[in-house]
């Protein structure tokens, strides 16, 4: 018996395995090496501390995952991309360009989480991990060729921000937020991944080079399992993003989570959904382009009213702030209906400007919502111009920028995007799109004139209200904000043209 | 194995789709958190079945080895999940769907 075992095992039997090359995913390793280390570090040394350490080696390895992507970057543009893991994974100019972007989500978001958690007497390592290993799925997610590779970085993603929305446990509102958040992601998910299913089941393979080949050679007598899966996968990516009719938890789960959490969501989040939409639909559905993009031309339609209509009915400053990204995740949705180059371009663009500004604005929420973080009511914003100038003019440059105003990035954002529509002959569109403008422009306007606003009625409120603190490292987001803003609104030249590389070809039509 | 043969792919994926429909509609439905996590579950394991069904239909090994993956998620799921809703039911014993509601919405 033992000799027949053995005479078996004998027989060299080698599995083959694909080689790896690791160095693709550099930036994705040392991310979730980095929070691995931080968490380990991190129960070792006494977990409340006067030094910010936490936050300083998270933006040290977040530093070096954007260091690992800088190399990719050239290597890609010059050579071609990165087919890694059996084509599992693919490195190009999109996966970096937005996984780029989402790390930078990550350090405005940790800078946030700082003053955050030593106002709220909330401690260790925690957060900054959970932020890290979710960035991780958003980095998996942006680079996946294989379905199942952006399934599996969709739960990483979503699974650490689950948590991180109940960050706060001693406020309700923070528990009913991640309780809220879980059980409508997981249903999203779960749609996404029936979604996966039948587009297994109607071409046979999950990998989206495959798919894509399938497609090109096969003409489906029935293709009834395709649309359907269309529509499931539609559902999964329009609950991350918060596209309208998918849209209601949004709101609810931006008022209750922490705000530095909340900036994390509406950057880095979406940017990822984005990206495996953009890779999904624009990419492996490419010939079928003329079955999904009149729904997506319906979601963005709706996307784009329900954010600007309903933002402006609420007195609520996060709310009001949520319904505008969901209102900007339909400008982002008009780029990708277009289906071309050019809308593939103006999202990435639309995407990077866009994270600086969401970010800059729920800094400034962190800080107004003071201790508790419960002051988000638009009265509170009253005067703030006179106690705060500068964090009233910040605030002032992200609103500006998130309706679209000249001299910053939104401009030139919201420019290419509907450039990208009118060149889609989706003038209808464009127009829904420019109308969505100027309603939200009314709600960033009412937020200014609050802040310079009102003052006299400020002056009898003024003793009970405690003074606002600023901490250094929020500090540091808001300027990096600012200047991100207000830089790519003058000079959008480098980003234009890094969101021109990092386009990959799209395959031609029928 | 035999009835597999001769039933044919159809009768697992119209069972997979009623299992999958039973778990949407049971979470809008149900106001139990715990309940609304188990419909979740359902849905997740009857897109395995539809995931098993078609690997046998294509003769594909790859759609087996999906549903692993998925287990895997589902688990990591329920360890969120709970987390979460202990920490909401430490604070407020009893609490349905319902009682989250500070929020509108």
């Amino acid at each position: 018996m033992t000799s027949l075992l053995f005479a078996q095992l004998g027989t060299p039997h080698r599995i083959q395995t694909p080689s790896v090359a690791w160095s693709g995913l550099l930036p994705v390793l040392v991310l979730l090496g980095g929070a691995v280390v931080l968490m380990v570090v991190g129960a070792l040394l006494p977990r409340r501390s006067r030094h910010s350490w936490h936050l300083w080696l998270t933006l040290l390895i977040a530093a070096g995952s954007i260091g690992c992507a800088v190399p990719l970057w050239f290597r890609v543009r010059d050579h071609g991309p990165l087919s890694i893991l059996r084509d599992a994974v693919r490195v190009d100019g999109l996966a970096l360009f937005l996984g780029i972007v989402i790390v930078v989500g990550v350090m405005l978001a940790a800078l946030l989480t700082d003053g955050y958690l030593r106002r709220e007497e909330l401690e260790g390592p925690e957060p900054y991990v959970l932020l890290m290993l979710s960035a991780t799925g958003g980095l998996l997610m942006a680079s996946a060729n294989d379905l199942i590779v952006m399934f599996l970085g969709l739960e990483i993603l979503s699974l650490a921000v689950y948590v991180l929305a109940g960050l706060h446990v001693r406020r309700l509102r923070s528990g009913e937020a991640a309780m809220k958040y879980f059980v409508l992601g997981g249903f999203s998910s779960a749609f996404f991944l029936y979604g996966i299913a039948l587009a297994y089941g109607a071409t046979g393979s999950t990998n989206l080079t495959d798919i894509q080949r399938f497609l090109a050679t096969n003409t489906l007598t029935n293709n009834g399992l395709l649309l359907a899966s269309f529509a499931l996968l539609l559902v999964g990516f329009g609950f991350k993003v918060a596209a309208a009719p998918f849209h209601s938890w949004a709101p609810d789960v931006y008022e209750g989570s922490p705000s530095p959490v909340v900036s994390f969501m509406a950057s880095a989040v979406k940017a990822a959904a984005f990206a495996g939409l953009i890779r999904v639909f624009v990419y492996a559905f490419a010939l079928d382009r003329h079955d999904w993009q009149p729904i997506v031309y319906v979601v963005a339609v709706l996307t784009l009213l329900v954010g600007s209509v309903l933002a402006v009915v609420q007195t609520n400053v996060k709310r009001m702030l949520a319904y505008s990204s969901i209102n900007h995740a339909g400008f982002v949705l008009v780029g990708v209906q277009a289906a071309s180059d050019r809308g593939v371009r103006s999202a990435l663009f639309y995407l990077a400007t866009y994270t600086f500004m969401v970010a800059g604005s729920f800094g400034v929420v962190t800080i107004v919502g003071r201790r508790g973080d419960n002051r988000h009511q638009l009265d509170d914003y009253k005067g703030l111009a006179r106690t705060e100038p500068l964090l009233a003019f910040a605030f002032l440059v992200f609103l500006l920028a998130q309706a679209g105003v000249p001299f910053t990035s939104g401009l030139w954002a919201k420019f290419y995007v509907i450039g990208a529509a009118v060149e889609a002959r989706s003038f209808w569109l464009a127009l829904v799109a420019m109308l969505s403008t100027v309603i939200s422009a009314f709600l960033y306007l009412r937020i200014v004139l609050a802040m310079y606003g009102g003052a006299d009625e400020a002056d009898e409120a003024a003793p009970a209200v405690p003074r606002l603190r600023i901490p250094f490292a929020a500090r540091i987001a808001l300027v990096v904000s600012v200047v991100a803003t207000i830089g790519f609104g003058l000079v959008p030249g480098p980003l234009t043209h890094a969101s021109k590389t990092a386009v990959p070809k799209i395959a031609a039509g029928k | 194995m035999m009835l597999a043969s001769t039933l044919g792919p159809t009768p697992y994926l119209v069972l997979g789709a009623v299992l999958f429909t039973v778990g949407a509609v049971g979470l809008l439905v149900r106001r139990n958190p715990l309940v609304m996590f188990m419909c979740i579950e359902l849905m997740l394991n009857a897109t395995n079945l539809t995931f098993v069904t078609f690997a046998r239909q294509l003769d594909d090994v790859g759609g087996q080895v999906i549903v692993f993956f998925v287990l895997v998620v589902a688990a990591a799921e329920v360890v969120i999940g709970l987390g979460i809703i202990v920490g909401i039911l430490r604070r407020r014993p009893g609490a349905t769907a319902d009682d989250l509601r500070l929020m509108k919405g």
